[in-house]
């Protein structure tokens, strides 16, 4: 496949992808090896969605994720070592250990927080992509979410209510073909969810989400769009997940050969493929993996060697501590 | 001092956040030029305009949503909530987002929220839309809750909540909009957990809760013909809990009522109760009596439902019950 994307572009979709490979099948050993409490999702296959999408925003975007968040995290510019450290549960994380995984945030990356309540991102992105919008910035805002979520209610009131709005708000729903266990066709009778934006008078996209090109280049035309006022989009990335709804997962629900077939389409070999066709030299790219190992190495080193949280500070951070109001 | 209604009340904080600071805005259902179901609203629009004043679809879940990504990146939503029962519908909003999200970021962000709502039965709503769901949120560590029973308060403790960087829920009382009260010209806040003394007494302490206020002290009218002094304390806001108040009543009284519209099950009386049973176990003359609906879903037809709903006789039976209780 050909690309006409400009050099750093393609480079950094390949970047972004390695390191959600990366960090995603090092915590999957850390957690086996009882380093990670709690639950673990990871986004090990999907990694060209957020790669893609986030490539086309600015670091003042907003975006919000789901309970297999930490690709969108890292998509947005998060640090590996900070990341780490909250999935360990130390005070040096992200969230000083108070939320994990499944609630990693980090509000200056305009990363609104992964959620682990399906759908409930759809919803709060508008808030953001209101503040957008009535504070007359171009800014977008991005809600992640899944082929479960678009089931919710929450789902359907954020579409509507992004569309009376004309709200900048953009809806990429990574169609992993499974809500949990539940494959697709069991859940809702469309096959291409995409078909839901007709109903909100919406454009809607249905994109191959193992082509981060692809993803990419509907992501840069939704943004465009919310951008120049031209409101919310409904992206849908068809992608699969390699690994189980949860790690520890024993998916009897779908078969061995299935998640082959998906492994063969994986979107990093694939990107890295075209970019060696394109003449991008396997040294380059060998030095980025390079990079990330060593990155991804400090790390775990930092998450081992950072504090626990001080129990005292349990119940810290509840309120903002109210000064005089008056 | 001027003497307006409890509407007029709410509406003179809305004004008066929403000229204070451009980044207060009102989202929600037919508040614009219908002026919301209570009139509340009412003249906003024509003031601030569609921008600040929004209509929102009848999508509670996208109103919370939309307010509690707004207050996390900057504006400083009002969100209404019609009324009170439709929380039920949205409460993800509230309990999973809203009051968990600064500490599931480690402090990193605040959430400057205030959502109106309207509480309580006497109109014949019926099962759906009369309903009292304090207790609901009390029992969520994150929210701020408030309860005002009369028009000074409204006022003052919802310009408090705007300028307040967390989320916090008024429970406006639909039968008091039309009540009158004095509040001062000029403009003024009330803090929250500060607990009101409306009025002193010796005998009896009645802790009452928005509309019950005014039930108390037509019961202490009553009693007062009979000889007996009550106190009658209003909360005013139940997250935070001005308990100190409370307690330094008790010692004073020895006897407590605690009265409120919710059903008495599970409502927050049993948590008033049981912080005095714990704290002035030693003071108490007589079990700590409670005041609220019997266990029921609020019926429509008004026999029924002044069958089901307390009043000021309710709290004039407690405290009866109160001081005839021989230990």
């Amino acid at each position: 496949m050909a690309t006409d994307l400009a050099r750093d572009t393609a480079l950094q979709l390949y970047t972004t992808m390695r390191r959600i490979r990366s960090f995603e099948l090092a915590v999957v050993e850390l957690f086996a090896r009882g380093k990670i409490p709690g639950f673990l999702h990871t986004y090990v296959g999907e990694e060209a969605v957020a790669a893609g999408v986030c490539t086309a925003l600015r670091p003042d975007d907003y975006i919000i994720s789901t309970h297999r968040g930490h690709g969108h995290l890292i998509a947005k510019g998060g640090r590996l070592d900070l990341m780490m450290a909250e999935l360990f549960g130390r005070s040096t994380g992200y969230c000083k250990g108070k939320g994990g995984s499944m609630h990693i945030a980090e509000p200056d990356l305009g990363m609104l927080g992964a959620n682990a309540i399906v759908g409930a991102g759809t919803v709060i992105i508008n808030g953001a992509a209101l503040t957008a919008q009535y504070l007359g910035t171009d800014r977008v805002a991005v809600a992640f979410f899944g082929d479960g979520a678009s089931n919710t209610g929450a789902f359907h009131e954020a579409l509507n209510l992004a569309s009376v709005w004309n709200l900048p708000s953009i809806f990429v729903c990574e169609n992993n073909g499974y809500a949990e266990s539940t494959p697709q066709h069991q859940h809702q009778k469309i096959a291409n969810i995409a078909q839901r934006a007709a109903g909100y008078d919406i454009p809607g996209v249905t994109v191959d989400g193992n082509d981060v090109a692809a993803v990419y280049r509907a992501a840069v035309e939704a943004v465009a769009r919310a951008r120049a006022g031209g409101g919310p989009t409904l992206l849908e990335a068809r992608t699969y997940r390699w690994r189980g709804h949860y790690e520890g997962d024993p998916q009897m629900y779908r078969p061995r050969e299935e998640i082959e077939a998906w492994e063969k389409k994986c979107p990093i070999e694939r990107w890295r493929t075209t970019l060696l066709a394109q003449g991008v030299p396997s040294a380059v790219l060998d030095d980025i993996d390079e990079h990330i190992r060593q990155e991804l190495e400090q790390a775990v080193a930092f998450a081992e060697e950072s504090p626990l949280p001080d129990p005292a500070d349990a119940r810290a951070d509840i309120f903002t501590p109210t000064s005089e109001v008056c | 001092m001027a003497l307006i209604t409890y509407r007029e009340a709410v509406r003179q904080a809305l004004r008066e956040e929403l000229q204070n600071d451009e980044r207060v805005i009102m989202i929600g259902e037919d508040i614009a030029e219908f002026g919301g179901t209570f009139k509340v609203s009412l003249g906003l629009l024509e003031e601030f305009g569609p921008r600040r004043i929004r209509n929102t679809p009848i999508s509670e879940t996208a109103i919370l949503g939309a307010a509690v990504g707004a207050a996390a990146t900057g504006l400083r939503p009002i969100a209404e909530i019609m009324y009170s029962d439709f929380f039920a519908v949205a409460m993800d909003q509230v309990v999973n987002q809203a009051a968990k999200m600064r500490y599931m970021f480690g402090g990193k962000i605040s959430l400057p929220l205030t959502i109106r709502t309207a509480m309580g039965g006497r109109r014949s709503a019926a099962a759906q839309h009369s309903q009292c769901l304090e207790a609901w949120f009390l029992h969520i560590p994150g929210l701020k809750i408030a309860l005002p029973s009369n028009a000074y308060d409204a006022k003052g403790l919802l310009k408090t909540a705007v300028r307040d960087p967390n989320p916090t829920i008024i429970f406006e009382n639909k039968m008091l909009y039309n009540t009158k009260g004095e509040v001062p010209e000029e403009p003024y806040f009330v803090p929250w957990g500060q607990a009101n003394i409306v009025r002193e007494g010796k005998d009896v302490t009645i802790v009452a809760l928005s509309d019950m206020v005014d039930f108390s002290l037509k019961a202490a009218d009553k009693l007062a013909e009979e000889g007996i002094s009550v106190e009658v304390i209003d909360p005013r806001t139940l997250a935070p809990l001005d308990i100190e108040t409370i307690l330094a009543s008790v010692k004073k009284t020895g006897r407590v009522v605690i009265a409120h519209e919710a059903c008495v099950t599970g409502g927050v009386g049993a948590e008033i109760a049981a912080r005095i049973g714990y704290h002035a176990l030693d003071y108490l003359m007589a079990p700590i009596e409670r005041v609220g609906a019997k266990d029921s879903p609020i019926p429509f037809a008004p026999i029924l439902e002044r069958q089901i709903l307390p009043d000021d006789q309710s709290v004039v039976d407690a405290v009866h019950r109160t001081l005839d209780y021989a230990a």
